[in-house]
């Protein structure tokens, strides 16, 4: 039997290993990638990493707010390439009028950002004005701005104009203070995430939502409003992972952001965010998807593992994470 | 020791059972023996540990140290439920019911009665049917738990024990949600079992109830046992005396004169919404008045509708003399409009939360500073309400659905007050919560009136209406019947209202 002194400790160890839990996964990836080939930890692939994290970094911060609230949205890959499509086409038909400089690629950003916005209100507003599941909302919207993207390249790609691609090449490729510019992006958003939900109101009210919408609602917070803005949120979030993606290819077609929506859920609940709401770690996300990037690096660098199971990897991480994260299942007994 | 001699009677004895959770005791040493055919309760102030007690004796808690012993074999009792198939059913102070569910999967969960592999619903409804014909309730086996009132889910809960053939029947706070009429009910069904030989434990805070249908009656004080006697040894200014260990003097503090000419704080005028057929009522700065009624007479709909926690079909609200319009929650808040709801679980606090977010997030923006939460106001706010309000968590860092009920319906208050609204409508004040800390509340908000907050109490219970208001309106079936002042504030009066026996001719 167990007794209640090894039922509260394994409570609180559980409760500490949800924080610290996924920066020691971090931490054994990084040993067992260095162990398997030195040049893992070499400069140039520690920043690529960190790059490449960056897009599903941004997004799943974004992710963190919604799924804290209660909410999920599936349409954020689509999201991104709708995005990237219209940014690109807006940037090349400017061309005539404003040239091929900073102008063009900033009245495209522009765009994206005032674009992201709109399909995140368009999904939280589905949500809270139009009573409909956060699910379906964005599984709908997701085969819309999925389908909008092929419309726009007419089933091919669309390719940003060859003189903007260079005046917007550096915003991926180059570096400041040695970090390149999405990594400072990503740190940006993520610091700003973070001060969001854990120092606001409007951060307290997402976690109270999530954990009793009912209680939220009898305690004077605008229970539709707040879940709005975690769309609107998220949205923002894809527009700034669309502006730092777009300079790396330069294109767009039905292709981009496949599968986003599951990278940035996985790295919330890998980070130790709940996913039925009422939790939110920023940190843990962040985290999260730093594994699920570092992952993918490893299987690259070595043959141990065939590269085509970076998927089988990254799903075992996800569920072995949930396991541990449990709290209850060791302690069946109290209630 | 006195359980030994009566060893061969009892189904189920716990003897000297000390518990912790990790660090912290709650129980001592606690003995307890519950016998066939006999109603033992159990009391004792809020957190004095009988929840916990009634966990163990049913196998939800283990004991840290000490012994349960069923038909005198020392037993350990199989976790989460299952000690039911020994016949030890614990209906839980929180009520566990499957929301989404009908009643009738309610009653058998668990236990569906199958014929040839397949559910077989036409005899589970009939039994269903046969079970709520018999205690007298008015709903449907098909009826989702979600569409009922708490006093109707109660009376599932009992239903569904009812049908489990419990030899022991554990209730906690049983008839915390029930009026008085549903606690009669409840009462006969509780004879009828316990005259079949069923034991049954319950716990509860309101001691007339105690000293009426109890065989014997056990003491718990901080987690000790302080004594167990025969009911008819005590009285319930005893047993109150035993809980909280020192002499208590009057419930209710002294009625101050409510000034009939102060200003009119709150006008509504003929307001029409869901459950509320043109209500007209006056409350002035510094008064109490009370709110009686049957359960769904739409005293609570009439304050949801006002507050902005549900949608008005017509009628004018006034606040201060001024048009309130429709006014959303925190419109009403920041206007000084407050509502305590009654159902601190669903609606009151987020039992996953610590004390600390739940007690700042009705009046949040006042804890904002440069757009960020000033995190050390909010630490003083705690430790005043802790102060303020007497609440007693063991560890202010527990989550609040850890916390006693009394001392959460207090956390509650003290998230209320902590806008510091100069109206607060207060329903059901003191459901579950213990003598001496009654006695707290109603000092509170007499002392709340004293300093010009006017107050709604909204109760079913009727001495505490009567002990506390200045004035008391009555409605049934959502229309008010009466009001009453002085002296016509008597029991007798305010049923004749409530029953529809007499209709005061309103303007
Ligand atoms: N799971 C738990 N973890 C930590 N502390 C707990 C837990 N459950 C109960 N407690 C603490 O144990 C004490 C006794 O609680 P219990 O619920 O048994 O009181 P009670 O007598 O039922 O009070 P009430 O009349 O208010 O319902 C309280 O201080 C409570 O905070
Ligand atoms: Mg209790």
């Amino acid at each position: 039997m167990v007794t209640s002194s090894t039922e509260t400790t394994a409570k609180r160890s559980s409760i500490d290993f949800k924080t610290i839990g996924p920066a020691l996964a971090l931490l054994i990836l990084c040993i067992i990638g260095f162990l398997l080939n030195p040049s893992f930890v070499s400069e140039g692939n520690l920043t690529n990493l960190l790059t490449r994290s960056a897009f599903i970094g941004i997004i799943a911060v974004g992710a963190t707010f919604v799924i804290t609230a209660g909410g999920i949205d599936l349409s954020v890959g689509s999201m991104a390439a709708a995005i990237s499509g219209v940014m690109i086409i807006i940037m090349n038909n400017a061309v005539d009028t404003m040239g091929t400089g900073v102008a063009t690629v900033l009245l495209g950003c522009g765009c994206a950002v005032v674009l992201g916005i709109g399909a995140g209100w368009i999904n939280g507003a589905l949500t809270t004005k139009g009573k409909i599941e956060a699910f379906i909302v964005t599984l709908g919207t997701m085969g819309i701005y999925r389908s909008l993207v092929t419309y726009f390249a007419d089933g091919g790609t669309l390719s940003l104009n060859f003189d903007i691609r260079g005046t917007y090449r550096p915003v991926y490729y180059d570096s400041f203070l040695g970090l390149p510019y999405p990594v400072w992006v990503f740190i940006g958003v993520a610091i700003c995430g973070w001060l969001l939900l854990n120092r606001t109101a409007f951060g307290r009210y997402c976690t109270a939502i999530g954990s009793n919408e009912a209680v939220a609602r009898y305690s004077a917070i605008n229970v539709d409003r707040v879940k709005t803005l975690t769309y609107v949120i998220q949205g923002l979030c894809v527009s700034f992972a669309t502006i730092i993606y777009v300079p790396r290819l330069g294109s767009a077609s039905a292709s981009t952001g496949v599968l986003w929506e599951l990278e940035a859920i996985a790295a919330v609940i890998i980070g130790g965010t709940v996913l039925k709401g009422g939790y939110g770690r920023i940190g843990g996300t962040i985290l999260g998807a730093l594994i699920l990037t570092t992952i993918g690096n490893i299987l690259n660098f070595t043959d141990l593992i065939s590269n085509y199971l970076n998927g089988t990897m990254q799903g075992l991480i996800i569920i072995v994470a949930v396991l541990l994260q449990r709290s209850d299942w060791k302690l069946g007994k109290s209630k | 020791m006195q359980m030994e001699t009566t060893a061969q009677a009892a189904i189920i004895e716990a003897v000297n059972i000390s518990k912790s959770f990790g660090p912290v005791p709650v129980l001592f040493s606690v003995s307890m023996d519950v016998r066939s055919g006999e109603v033992h309760a159990l009391i004792g102030e809020n957190g004095a540990g009988k929840s916990t007690l009634m966990k163990i004796l049913s196998g939800f808690h283990d004991p840290t140290s000490g012994q349960i012993r069923l038909d005198g074999k020392k037993t350990d009792l199989p976790p989460n439920g299952a000690a039911e198939s020994l016949g030890i059913v614990l209906i839980h102070q929180e009520l566990n019911l499957a929301e989404q569910m009908t009643v009738e999967e309610n009653v058998f969960l668990g236990r569906e009665v199958k014929s040839k592999g397949l559910l077989d619903k036409a005899a589970m409804r009939a039994a269903v049917q046969g079970y709520l014909d018999e205690i007298g309730l008015d709903i449907s086996p098909t009826d989702r738990i979600s569409d009922l009132t708490i006093a109707q889910k109660q009376m599932v809960e009992i239903v569904k024990a009812v049908s489990r053939n419990a030899r022991i029947l554990i209730m906690d706070e049983p008839t915390a949600v029930l009026t008085e009429e549903e606690t009669e009910v409840f009462f006969r069904q509780v004879t009828k079992l316990k005259e079949s030989g069923v034991g049954i434990v319950f716990v509860s805070h309101k001691l007339n109830e105690v000293k009426a249908i109890s065989d014997r009656i056990t003491i718990l004080r901080d987690g000790q046992w302080i004594d167990t006697r025969h009911a008819q040894d005590l009285t319930p200014d005893l047993m109150a005396q035993m809980m909280v260990g020192r002499e208590l003097s009057d419930l209710y503090p002294p009625m101050q004169e409510a000034d009939f000419d102060a200003d009119l704080v709150l006008e509504v005028d003929n307001l029409v919404a869901t459950g509320v057929n043109g209500v007209s009522f006056g409350l002035r700065k510094g008064e109490i008045l009370g709110f009686s009624g049957l359960i769904g007479s739409g005293r609570t709909a009439v304050f949801e509708a006002i507050c902005g926690l549900a949608p008005t079909d017509g009628g004018t609200v006034k606040l201060f003399g001024r048009d309130a319009g429709t006014m959303t929650v925190a419109g009403a808040r920041d206007a000084g409009l407050a509502y305590l709801t009654k159902d601190r679980k669903e609606k009151g606090l987020l039992l996953d939360k610590k004390m600390q977010p739940n007690l700042t997030l009705f009046a949040l923006p006042k804890f904002v500073k440069n757009f960020a939460i000033d995190r050390k106001r909010e630490e003083a706010a705690l430790e005043r309400a802790i102060r303020r309000f007497d609440v007693r968590a063991k560890d202010n860092d527990i989550t609040v659905g850890k916390l006693s009920g009394g001392n959460q319906q207090k956390l509650l208050l003290a998230k209320i007050m902590e806008c510091d609204p100069k109206i607060v409508v207060i329903d059901e004040p003191t459901r579950g919560i213990d003598v001496g800390t009654k006695q707290q509340i109603y000092h509170f908000i007499a002392a709340l009136a004293a300093e010009g907050v006017s107050v709604v109490v909204i109760s079913s219970e009727m001495p505490e209406i009567i002990g506390i208001c200045h004035r008391v309106v009555v409605m049934r079936e959502g229309s008010i019947t009466g009001v009453l002042t002085g002296d016509h504030i008597n029991e007798n009066e305010i049923m004749r209202y409530a029953a529809g026996l007499k209709r005061e001719e309103l303007h």
